[in-house]
């Protein structure tokens, strides 16, 4: 092609949805430049390239930014489709991928954000309910497969895989008694991460656990002060 | 033989929206009108997850969220194209249809079922902002699309219809024509189109829908 490409993502270390996106670029073997945001003082270049949402992820590719992850992830597949398509060819089944990964997106993670925050508060028990609720229903949509994407790792298994990673990480950190995707509730779903867990793209992805502790400390010392 | 079925409710912006891409590509189908305060056997089969309409069958395979239909149907069926084609270009329209979703419609949607009147206050100069940014990616065209509709257009159908007849009803003044000329000129572009002309709810039952409702304490579905 001749031609250079030029892949730059603005992202935080800790942020799972960043991290939906390295997880694509690396699984297609796409070279990129990580820019780390300090979102209490945003640059001029994250401010150019999302004006409307002002929120990383942003890919900048070739100049041309694209935000929200899971357009990005779906323009990563398009543009470099010759290696780990995210989505399948047929378009009923790129139908229920696509419906699978709004899920994870709009209720799975949503759900399980507030129960983690709530976890000891008030509506804690019920926002822990609903989170499960909603995990079940992602664990039957595992039943028969490897991954949510079948034999190999799909765009639902990168849109909730680097979020289960990380509150697998988050849970020990924080020293939780019960994990959030707990093995004994959810089988399938412990097999699975252990399975993405087996991907080399995987292992080279695992968010910095002592980054993760300095952040948990400082969220205790903020409500301690408070 | 193809065989398109649409399950959808006649008063639901999302199960149009499904409506108006199969007409807009001349595709034939059966609409099977739903009751959502007793849902039928075929729906929850249908969709189990959400239990809501739209829900799509194609050759006897089902698919919901009218979003992920819009992208199925306009892979199926290529004809007069609702996403470009050039990847960037496609990009861009799933961030708008993704934010009209979340900012412009979820916006609405708070304020509409606030009772709290300066939550209300702050909810409506929060969507204000967001119209107002959205009024911009028109940039001098007829339609997001372009010449033509496309599926921002389409995921925006509820601002183009449905908000005229809230605001009516609500008394709210949320999008005027002083304060949105351009996004005003887009709603007057988009209800005369003649292929939306043929899926838009009949609008004095939609204000009756709309009177009795507002009222009510909150939306069953």
């Amino acid at each position: 092609m001749g031609e250079v490409e030029e892949v730059k993502l603005l992202m935080t270390g800790l942020s799972p949805f960043a991290g939906r996106i390295i997880w694509a670029l690396k699984l297609k073997g796409v070279e990129f430049e990580s820019v780390e945001e300090d979102l209490t003082n945003k640059s001029d270049l994250l401010l150019q390239s999302n004006p409307v949402r002002q929120k990383i992820p942003v890919l900048i590719h070739n100049g041309k930014p694209v935000s929200e992850s899971l357009v990005i992830m779906e323009y990563i597949d398009e543009v470099w489709n010759q290696t780990c398509p995210l989505l399948p060819a047929d378009p009923h089944q790129r139908a229920l991928t696509r419906f699978w990964a709004k899920f994870v997106d709009e209720k799975a993670f949503a759900s399980m954000w507030s129960a983690l925050q709530m976890r000891g508060k008030e509506g804690g028990e019920a926002a822990l309910e609903e989170a499960h609720e909603n995990l079940r229903i992602l664990e039957k949509e595992l039943e028969g497969k490897q991954f949510f994407g079948g034999e190999s790792i799909g765009l639902v298994d990168v849109t909730f895989g680097s979020f289960a990673k990380l509150l697998d990480v988050l849970d020990e950190v924080m020293g939780s008694d019960k994990k959030m995707i707990d093995e004994d509730k959810f089988p399938l779903m412990g097999k699975w991460k252990e399975q993405l867990s087996e991907l080399a793209v995987v292992k080279s992805c695992l968010p910095p656990v002592d980054k993760l502790a300095a952040a948990v400390q400082a969220r205790r010392n903020e409500s301690a002060a408070a | 033989m193809e065989e398109v079925k649409l399950l959808g409710w006649w008063m639901s912006p999302f199960s149009r929206r499904v409506e108006l891409a199969l007409k807009l590509k001349g595709v034939g189908y059966e609409y099977i009108e739903q009751d959502l305060a007793n849902k039928s056997q075929l729906l929850l089969e249908y969709n189990p997850v959400h239990k809501k309409v739209p829900v799509l069958v194609h050759n006897g395979k089902t698919m919901a969220e009218s979003l992920v239909i819009l992208e199925y149907i306009d892979e199926t069926w290529p004809n007069n194209p609702i996403l470009p084609r050039n990847p960037y270009e496609k990009a861009m329209a799933r961030f708008w249809a993704q934010f009209i979703e979340e900012k412009c419609n979820g916006g609405l949607w708070k304020i509409m079922w606030c009772k709290d009147e300066e939550e209300r206050g702050r909810l409506v100069e929060e969507a204000s902002h967001c119209f107002r940014t959205l009024e911009g990616e028109l940039k001098g065209n007829k339609f997001f699309g372009g010449d033509e509709i496309g599926m921002v257009d389409i995921a925006a159908n509820f601002i183009g219809y449905w908000l005229g007849v809230v605001q009516e009803v609500s008394g709210m003044e949320l999008v005027t024509r002083d304060k949105f000329p351009v996004l005003c000129k887009w709603m007057d572009e988009f209800v005369e189109h003649s292929v939306v002309k043929e899926t838009l709810p009949p609008r004095d039952k939609l204000h009756a829908e709309f009177e009795a409702r507002l009222g009510a304490p909150s939306w069953k579905y």
